[in-house]
């Protein structure tokens, strides 16, 4: 063990993706595959006074035309998680049904289905439905939704709350309020995020009457989710006559976790027809109808005694929700964004208040981070903005309010006062290597000298912790999850010795061909190239869970460890009877069992063809060499880690040039440190493209005035540094590999580093604050008041 | 992404082209590279029901040094205007301004002939054109006649160029102030169209300006000169006190495009500051 662990192997994935061979769900054609098309509402809210279909229907080459009234019966999308509301009363689950029938709630919710011989056809019946609407008032703000008359979205829901949410110990952050020395309080917005994978959303429903069987090839973050929900609470069919297929995926970002209408929607209408049905997102419609991230309204505070020492938090926040509750909707603004409001700070007292919104909008769900990253964001400018209140230096005062460190072995793990129990951290150890990389002192004072020459250079730091590798599936059941959150395995030894790999997480991106096949590899001792990594499709793998949270390796990779470690057990079995000695006496290194003291040895290879050729074999013992494991973590992982930025903001412009950027992390154990670095270097991009480009603007209507990218700025290469990524290593004291995960970590980290950045470029002026994203016309703007 | 239905035709002359022109009408449209025109048709905001394709019309694809001017044939890629070494050499604010469109593959295939045709109010290129002084040849039914760039650019997505005429050149005067000229560009993040796309050229004999032209792309409605900045520096010594004095005049009386993105202000404000940027780069 250990010769392909820590090595930054080459991507063995990667072949197929850059030369156009991989398989995604738009690339698979079907036997008499027909396509679909879908007509959305371009309304935010209107009333459907008639849909008309009759041209439609008899259009060249249209198969069948549903509307809402042909999917009324069937059940709407469900929800994952349920947050009730804190006096008592159960969440609010309006109906999110497949298609439209009486009114639509937000731009780009689907009115009609038109399936057609070809993609062109469907397109052009669409434009032949004539669907009569009244336009009704809109609301898209969630904290404008919740004043009195404002516009409803769900007629039985007159405030639009789904849900209201605390955690934390109110009386105690009141009182840590009430004696603190300084106060720093702020509102802050954390806009609303689209995630733009690169491959949008495509599904095939294939129905097969000869078996009466499903398959639904999905673009999905995990197959196995998908299929319970739909089989089990939309279409009510069986969910073993029921196939989901992910395989190839370009890209999620935590978008292809949900169910969406249109799977169902393929998969019922495969059935209707009794022939397959293609549908493929338009860019355009993944603008509208992919669930969107964050867009929270916040009131935060932060109380400090005159030492500096952080006395209590309090945080109010508006989460808009969409016009629909979402797969995890509801946990995203509370249970993976409450309970990271300790940071890696000892604030002794913290209090949150959330209210779930609804709006004429497209749905809120996980975006990369999902919670951690409005956590980590309202964190960090507080603590910021405190320190120049109080005139104190940023590293300085994070340093004096960091948790102590731990390695939850020999000291326990860290109880916060928001629920969670922090694994192992060393938190002031990534602040000074990353002060180090960066050189800080040297740097303030070439930050002086600038100021004296008119140029703006700021330095913003941000010291970010997350939780990720969701989770022991008791607590968050405990918390309102309607699922598991174990994973699972499958190790299949082939008479040969090659081994196939079957893991219930889904790799989208992330590259679980080489990092997983690394992992099996050193555990067995075998080549790289004799292990094959099986994912996406429920007819191979065991029930699994999937991607999301940076729970892969921490959840999927251990539980491919417990499988392996069966194999191991069982091969000990047969080689001990093969070596005709005792189990005992052998020991396994690089691939073979040894009897330890001698030369006497047996191969991994030759175990495993005994297994399939047991003609001499233990008594007993069945033949084969296969195993199963599902494992369920005893905790959440805390990666965390400290980025600078530094910035230089052109004031007659506004516009920010990032000068540098200091990424320091500690995600535990690495098995790949290239396959780490691209995702830290990914994640900062996502998130510098937070804090200076992206944002979902709607207007008063409802229309999404980014709905292209003309308007929806994402971060490109030239808008980037060179990043300067470094790493420390405290391993994950639960979990066989010690790792933690690194998926999320720089789109969590990096926003507040870059705003704070910028703000403290801009302090000689005498801003204090920003709104996100920092276009150069809003820099500009606050540059401009301030010198007037 | 799917357009609707179109009858497509394929020219192999400018003579063919303008035939199929007469033939279909005012439901044609030409396609040159296609990069604005082929989305557009993609979201079924245009829905031509001809396109004729100037893709195989190969004595448009010229970029020629005449002695008196560059001839650009109007099927020239942004490419080939990019990395165009008379150009480059003769015109450059016109080589700047091809550069920053799109990216590579953009620029492999869209056409200078097609954006100028296509007038965009906020594309590159109306800038350069007005300040190198630029003409753009027409030919119709009835033959060829040449449009200086004040008279070309009409009004928003309006040309010169008739409905039954087609643009088939740029020719760029190779005068010494033409190669003393600049295309600055503020673009805006997502969509790389210019918040403010400002070109000029300068005279400088004896440290003086003689002669400047100055063009604004994407800052109002058409591309334009500007006479304010134009006149407050010609005979004027050049410093950077006269560039800052003159760019400060920028779109004084001219409409100024606002969106949701960008403030009519701003766009005001950072046109003076692209303004002096520009002349201060081959001013000074």
């Amino acid at each position: 063990m250990g010769k392909m662990i820590g090595e930054s192997i080459k991507r063995v994935e990667d072949h197929r993706f850059i030369t156009g061979t991989g398989e995604y769900t738009d690339d698979i054609v079907l036997p008499r595959m027909t396509h679909a098309y879908i007509l959305r509402s371009h309304l935010a809210h209107a009333k459907i006074k008639s849909v008309d279909t009759t041209a439609a229907k008899s259009a060249d080459g249209v198969v069948a035309v549903f509307t809402g009234e042909d999917v009324a019966h069937i059940n709407g999308i469900p929800t994952g998680w349920q947050v009730n509301f804190t006096d008592g009363e159960v969440m609010r689950e309006p109906k999110h049904p497949l298609l439209v029938k009486d009114k639509a709630l937000h731009v780009g919710d689907g009115v009609a289905i038109v399936i057609a011989e070809s993609k062109e056809q469907a397109r052009d019946a669409a434009d032949l439905i004539e669907v009569d609407y009244e336009e009704l008032s809109v609301v898209v703000d969630a904290s404008k939704a919740l004043e009195a008359g404002a516009p409803m979205v769900h007629d039985e829901l007159p405030d639009n709350r789904a849900f209201d949410w605390q955690l934390g110990d109110k009386v105690a952050a009141d009182t840590g309020m009430a004696k603190a020395h300084h106060v720093t309080k702020m509102r802050i917005r954390n806009q609303r995020m689209i995630a733009n994978a690169i491959e949008p959303r495509s599904y095939i429903g294939d129905y097969s009457k000869a078996r009466d069987k499903y398959t639904l090839y999905t673009s999905s973050q995990n197959p196995h989710v998908i299929r319970l929900l739909m089989c089990a609470f939309v279409l009510g069919i069986p969910e073993h006559k029921t196939r989901v297929v992910s395989k190839d995926v370009g890209g999620g970002f935590g978008s292809k976790i949900f169910h969406y209408a249109e799977e169902a929607l393929v998969t019922w209408a495969s059935q209707q027809i009794a022939r397959p049905v293609k549908w493929t997102a338009e860019r355009s419609e993944a603008f509208v109808t992919d669930a969107h991230g964050r867009d929270h309204n916040t009131i935060a505070e932060m109380g400090f005694d005159k030492d500096g020492n952080i006395t209590a938090l309090r945080v109010h926040t508006d989460a808009n929700l969409g016009a629909y509750l979402s797969t995890f909707a509801p946990a995203i603004p509370t249970y993976l964004y409450g309970t990271l409001l300790q940071g890696q700070y000892v604030t002794p007292a913290i209090h949150v208040t959330v209210n779930g919104v609804f709006t004429h909008t497209t749905p809120v769900d996980a975006y990369r981070g999902a919670g951690r990253p409005e956590a980590t964001y309202l964190l960090e400018r507080l603590i910021d903005t405190a320190a120049a209140e109080m005139g104190m230096d940023p590293a300085e005062l994070r340093m004096k309010n960091f948790i102590p460190a731990f390695d939850g072995v020999e000291q326990p793990g860290y109880q916060t006062q928001v629920a969670l129990q922090y694994d192992s951290g060393d938190y002031e150890a990534t602040m000074r290597k990353a002060l180090d990389v960066l050189g800080y002192n040297d740097l303030r004072k070439e930050q002086e000298e600038a100021r004296k020459q008119g140029r703006y250079i700021g330095i913003g730091f941000s010291s970010y912790i997350e939780a990720c590798g969701i989770a022991p599936s008791a607590v968050v059941g405990s918390l309102g999850a309607r699922a598991g959150l174990y994973e699972s395995a499958n190790v299949r030894v082939q008479p040969t010795g090659k081994v196939s790999v079957h893991t219930g997480s889904h790799s989208h991106g992330q590259g679980h061909d080489t990092t997983f096949a690394q992992v099996a590899a050193d555990h067995l001792g075998i080549a790289l190239e004799d292990i094959e990594i099986i994912h996406g499709d429920t007819e191979q793998v065991p029930f699994g869970m999937g991607t999301y949270g940076s729970r892969s390796l921490a959840v999927g990779g251990s539980a491919i460890v417990k499988a392996l470690d069966k194999v191991k057990e069982k091969g000990a079995k047969v080689a001990a009877h093969l070596l005709e000695a005792s189990e005992q006496d052998l020991e396994y290194i690089d691939g073979k069992w040894t009897v330890k003291g001698t030369d006497k040895s047996i191969g991994f290879g030759e175990v495993a063809l005994a297994s399939y050729v047991p003609h001499n074999f233990p008594e007993g013992l069945e033949p084969g060499i296969e195993f199963n494991s599902f494992y369920d973590p005893a905790n959440f992982t805390y990666p965390f880690g400290t980025y600078i930025a530094v910035v230089e903001v052109d004031a007659e412009t506004g516009t920010t040039e990032i000068k540098r950027f200091v990424a320091v992390d500690d995600v535990g154990n690495v098995v790949n440190p290239m396959i780490v670095d691209g995702q830290v270097h990914g994640g900062l991009a996502q998130g510098i493209g937070q804090a200076l480009l992206e944002g979902a603007v709607y207007d008063e209507s409802g229309q999404l005035t980014t709905g292209t990218y003309l308007d929806y700025a994402m971060p490109r290469a030239d808008d980037l540094p060179s990043f300067e990524v470094d790493r420390n290593v405290t391993p994950c004291p639960h979990n066989p590999l010690g790792v933690k995960g690194c998926g999320e970590a720089g789109a969590i980290g990096s926003t507040p580093a870059i705003v704070n950045a910028v703000v403290d470029a801009l302090r000689p002026l005498g801003i204090k604050d920003l709104e996100m994203p920092l276009t150069p016309q809003k820099v500009w703007a606050a540059i401009h008041n301030a010198n007037a | 992404m799917v357009p609707v239905a179109f009858e497509y035709h394929r020219a192999g002359s400018v003579a063919e082209a303008l035939s199929l022109m007469a033939q279909h009408g005012e439901d044609a449209k030409i396609l040159a590279g296609g990069h604005s025109m082929v989305p557009a048709m993609k979201l079924r905001l245009s829905t031509p029901t001809t396109v004729i394709d100037l893709g195989g019309v190969s004595d448009l694809k010229h970029i020629t040094d005449k002695g008196d001017h560059i001839a650009i044939g109007a099927m020239a890629t942004h490419w080939m205007v990019e990395s165009s070494d008379v150009i480059s050499a003769k015109a450059p604010a016109l080589r700047d301004a091809a550069a920053s469109i799109g990216d590579v593959q953009v620029r492999n295939r869209g056409t200078i002939g097609g954006a100028m045709a296509h007038s965009d109010p906020a594309a590159d290129y109306p800038g350069p054109i007005l300040a190198l002084d630029a003409s753009m040849v027409i030919q119709g039914p009835s033959g060829q006649r040449v449009v200086s760039a004040t008279d070309y650019f009409v009004a928003l997505w309006e040309t010169a160029v008739q409905p039954d005429e087609l643009l088939v050149e740029i020719r760029v005067p190779t005068t010494p102030m033409n190669a003393n000229s600049c295309y600055e560009k503020f673009a805006q993040p997502a969509s790389r169209y210019p918040y403010v796309g400002c070109a000029v050229a300068v005279d400088k004999s004896g440290g003086t300006c003689s002669d400047v032209r100055v063009g604004f792309s994407g800052v109002g409605h058409v591309g334009f000169r500007d006479s304010n900045v134009e006149g407050a520096l010609k005979g004027q010594a050049l410093s950077a006190a006269s560039i800052k004095a003159a760019a400060d005049t920028a779109t004084n009386g001219v409409d100024v495009l606002s969106d949701w993105s960008v403030s009519e202000d701003y766009r005001r404000a950072m046109s003076r500051v692209y303004a002096r940027r520009a002349l201060t780069k081959v001013g000074l």
